[in-house]
């Protein structure tokens, strides 16, 4: 729409259509002002996108899992009525290197009789265990949908909701505090040891807390992400974890979907190449070929980086906060392997003949297929493959966390093929030498070697594969270094510091820009969190 | 002793969690696997296989069998095509419903009724003086019902052909598993699905067709608790449930009008005399005093009463089929009689029967609610049902 036949206006200007800045777009709409979204790929979704890579096989090609997904932005965007349909991923495989395994089951008997076969304390502290973290999550999950106070600052208000942050603390009780500064400051692998004596149970519930970070299970800080699953189980009664139907990009097909319905208007093939800043505030963007579009207030999808590093001229930025930003850590240290396959993998340990050797449950065939496979053998294992990352290589032997999407959702392949979605780590973005076509092989090879030690029939299942190395993930994608979380979910990168302390409420030095991305408090998984408190920030501050 | 189905050698041996529930005296599977959640969500997402061979079945033919039929349920008989299926309830002489099911037109002079509860005698004493043939066929006849979005292309395989013609309520003769077959394009869900209507000696082979063809569309054997979130998603009432059939009323307030259940779309007063025709005339002409509805129970609020305890919000992951109370104004104006949480829409939603004041859509109500042994009420809003009814339904 053209107003007097020149520049097109809006009120809001969404740089980017992944997830949050689309969630952004719907609460503005959904406020009532006029908001266009400028995406530089042919479709929505940012890293939550499915494409079809190989024909009649569909890839969640990034992200591919839903994880902390706000119950409050599924209802308030009304996202089952635009597409949502979250399928269940219920259990949990860890093949051994003895042959064994260890399984984690939708059904809690199911899984306590199978832990106990590996350890009988371990089975009946896993509920003690799940109990205390269970509290911890419910102290702690406000916070995502708290705008960060600031802790520095004197204001009433401020004072008020730190007042509020620390009621929250307290109602832990004195222990259960105590535990969470442990769980905030340990490295997940001694957090665990003061559980557990089963190793694999170590290792893949670590495995679980070092994925889109630089560390390692002994890393100090890795621990705290651990809490993050127990905030998704307090968000239970909603069942919002799993597999959405048709990939992850149909998450993001739904909220561009409500998007839509509340007015928004999504520009495809349409890269912001920076924004105009006038008189020191934001007054539009420019686009591709030179399409300028003008706008009351600018907001960035894109992460902190890119967005101030690449979008805005430095000279409009105060010299700390530059300074700032260029320390923000988003080292890439994960990649991804998409199949296509011709028939399922066969994980030799849950063979029925395995299983009963090692004293296993029976289950009905292919039933752990439908959920998760992860390859963290041991904490040791996963350390190592750390180790390599440390120096500049990918892991000769990965961490992996597998899943069919197809056996979910069968619409994903054709009728009787299959997709496997493999996140591998660690693929650090600064490999010695840079990532090349040969590399990027290499590792694929890497990948599917460690894998086939598990699986020995996938290599000949499999029909095509995509690689993709955190080089890959930015090229594509746009996330610096490809990290997934645009900006490490480390302690001293959350809350009042994310993305920079002073800028953590979703304003920026310039007047008038926003940032929306998941570099923002809280980020991380496809939460929609940041998109949310950045659009309900820019609607009490808007410009009379 | 319970009876078993013709199924029951297949469904017995994919019963993990030995989760059965009796229905009309059959043993029926509530759950296969530990937890109704995929099968239910097979019903949504690709395609849920249920054994529905409880259900009452009766062959009506003969020169009156229209003229019989039309007498006793609410909507026109006559107009009902071959190969057509009509949803009706049917009443007694007050208007007040007796049960619901389908009449299927198998042919221009015989039909079959299914139902909840045993119909025979209501349909003998119907056809006093009247030339027709009246079968009870519940056991002869084993039924399938497939449902779900992937549903028809299973058919489609097992069948070897096309049923992109087979109309929302029509049905067709076919083969699958070298057995002669009807298939009815109706079901219990409000999805895309079809039932299968099979000799009960040829149960096994059809079964074990239908499995084969699906697998590779993942086809999934779902029990009753899956279905019974489906029927409330899609508005559907269930006899027992959430009405009291008039002939087992004990007191006048146990009735239900189809008015009352809104079913007033069925009451066809303009096809002749039919049974409770002069009494659901004289209804309509003063509007019913009770309506069924959709409630939605308010989240934010559900979740307030929980964290006013320091808890966080929990449900159960099945439906319920407690009454439970509907306050507005200060006092109690209905109650829900079946309520679950919706997997696929994320509301918690349920099947009320209100007073006529309080039933226009968006209406605020107070829901009751259970929380550490205290009663607590949750905030509620009037929705239009059926709560989903995807396009591919009828499409």
């Amino acid at each position: 729409m053209t107003m007097n036949g020149s520049r097109t206006r809006y009120d809001a200007i969404v740089i980017g259509g992944g997830h949050n800045g689309l969630v952004c777009a719907a609460y503005l709409a959904r406020g009532g002002k006029k908001v266009l979204v400028c995406e530089k790929r042919h479709l929505v979704g940012g890293a939550a996108v499915t494409e079809e890579i190989h024909k009649g096989f569909k890839f969640s090609e990034f992200s591919y899992v839903v994880s902390l997904l706000r119950p409050e932005i599924i209802r308030e965007l009304e996202l089952p009525r635009h597409g949502l349909h979250i399928l269940p991923l219920e259990s949990t495989v860890t093949p051994m290197p003895n042959g064994n395994y260890l399984a984690a089951w939708g059904d809690h008997d199911e899984s306590q009789r199978e832990l106990y076969r590996h350890s009988p304390l371990d089975a009946e502290r896993y509920d003690d265990f799940g109990i205390m973290m269970h509290h911890m999550a419910h102290a702690v999950k406000p916070i995502l949908a708290m705008l960060p106070p600031d802790p520095t600052s004197l204001s009433p208000r401020e004072l008020l909701a730190l007042a509020r942050f620390g009621g929250h603390l307290r109602s832990l009780g004195e222990a259960r505090f105590y535990a969470l500064h442990k769980l905030m400051t340990m490295s997940s692998a001694d957090y665990l040891d003061e559980w557990f004596e089963t190793d694999v149970l170590k290792a893949t519930k670590s495995a679980s807390g070092i994925i889109g970070t630089f560390l390692g299970p002994r890393s100090p800080g890795s621990a705290y992400v651990l809490l993050h699953h127990y905030m998704g189980e307090i968000d239970g009664a909603f069942r919002a974890w799993g597999f959405q139907k048709g990939g992850t990009g149909g998450v993001s097909e739904a909220i561009a979907g409500a998007a839509r319905a509340f007015g928004a208007e999504v520009k495809l093939e349409a890269p912001v190449t920076n924004v105009i800043v006038k008189n020191g505030r934001a007054v539009g963007v420019a686009v591709g070929q030179g399409d300028e579009y003008y706008a009351d207030v600018v907001v960035s999808g894109l992460d902190p980086k890119r967005t101030f590093l690449g979008l805005v001229e430095e000279k409009a930025l105060p010299g700390d906060f530059l300074t700032s930003i260029r320390r923000f850590k988003a080292r890439g240290s994960s990649g991804k392997v998409n199949l296509a396959l011709s028939e399922l993998p066969r994980f030799t340990c849950m063979e029925p003949e395995n299983i009963a050797r090692w004293g296993g449950v029976h289950i009905p065939a292919a039933r752990y297929l439908r959920g998760a496979v992860s390859v963290s053998p041991t904490l040791e294992y996963v350390e190592i493959a750390y180790d390599d990352a440390k120096h500049g290589a990918f892991s000769r032997r990965p961490y992996m966390d597998v899943v069919i999407p197809s056996m979910i959702d069968p619409s994903m392949a054709p009728p009787g093929q299959h997709v496997m979605s493999i996140f591998c780590q660690y693929a650090p973005f600064n490999i010695t030498g840079g990532w090349d076509d040969a590399k990027r092989e290499a590792f694929g090879d890497a990948v599917i070697n460690a894998l086939a030690v598990f699986a020995p029939n996938i290599k000949q299942a499999i029909i095509a594969r995509q690689v993709l190395t955190p080089a890959d993930i930015e090229r594509v994608t746009g996330l610096t270094e490809g990290n997934i979380f645009q900006g490490e979910l480390a302690l001293d990168q959350l809350f009042f510091l994310r993305p920079a302390a002073g800028y953590a409420k979703y304003r920026s030095p310039i007047d008038r820009l926003y940032q929306c991305g998941s570099g923002t408090h809280p980020g991380g998984g496809i939460m929609g969190a940041s998109g949310r408190l950045a659009a309900l920030t820019m609607l009490r501050d808007w410009p009379a | 002793m319970l009876r078993h189905t013709p199924f029951h050698p297949r469904t017995a041996a994919l019963m993990e969690a030995q989760q059965w529930r009796r229905w009309s005296g059959f043993l029926v599977a509530s759950a296969y696997e530990m937890s109704h959640e995929r099968e239910y969500h097979a019903i949504r997402s690709s395609a849920a296989l249920f054994d529905v061979s409880p259900l009452k079945k009766y062959s009506v033919s003969g020169r009156d069998a229209s003229r019989l039929l039309d007498r006793i349920v609410t909507r026109n008989v006559a107009a009902c095509q071959p190969c057509q299926v009509l949803y009706t309830p049917w009443c007694d002489s007050r208007g007040k419903v007796v049960d619901d099911g389908t009449l299927h037109r198998l042919g221009e002079d015989h039909y079959r009724l299914t139902s909840a509860e045993p119909n025979l005698s209501w349909l003998h004493d119907n056809a006093r003086g009247m030339r027709t043939t009246i079968e009870d066929v519940s056991d002869s006849i084993a039924a399938l019902s497939l449902q779900g979005p992937l549903a028809r292309a299973i058919l489609e395989h097992a069948a070897q052909r096309d049923f992109k013609t087979l109309k929302y309520f029509r049905l067709t003769n076919a083969s699958i598993g070298g057995a002669s077959i009807v298939i009815s394009r109706t079901g219990y869900t409000g999805d895309l699905g079809y039932e299968v209507w099979i000799d009960a000696a040829d149960a096994l082979p059809v079964w074990d067709a239908l499995m084969d063809a699906g697998e590779p569309y993942g086809i999934t054997p779902a029990g009753m608790l899956a279905l019974d979130i489906a029927r409330i998603e899609a508005g559907l009432i269930l006899l027992d449930v959430d009405y009291v059939s008039a002939r087992k009323a004990l007191i006048p307030a146990q009735l239900s009008s189809p008015f009352e259940l809104s079913l007033g779309w069925t009451v066809k007063l303009d096809k002749g005399s039919f049974n409770g025709a002069h009494a659901l005339r004289e209804e309509q002409a003063k509007a019913p005093e009770w309506m069924l509805v959709g409630l939605e129970i308010e989240w934010p609020s559900f979740e307030r009463v929980f964290e006013s305890l320091g808890l966080a919000p929990r449900l159960s992951a099945t439906a319920s089929r407690v009454s439970v109370p509907v306050y507005a104004d200060g006092r109690q104006v209905g109650y829900a009689t079946s309520s679950t949480w919706s997997p696929l829409l994320k509301r918690f939603i349920a099947l009320a029967h209100l007073e006529a004041p309080f039933v226009s859509p968006g209406r605020s109500v107070e829901f009751e609610i259970t929380v550490e042994h205290r009663r607590h009420r949750a905030n509620a809003k009037v929705r239009t049902l059926p709560f989903y009814d995807p396009e591919r339904k009828r499409a």
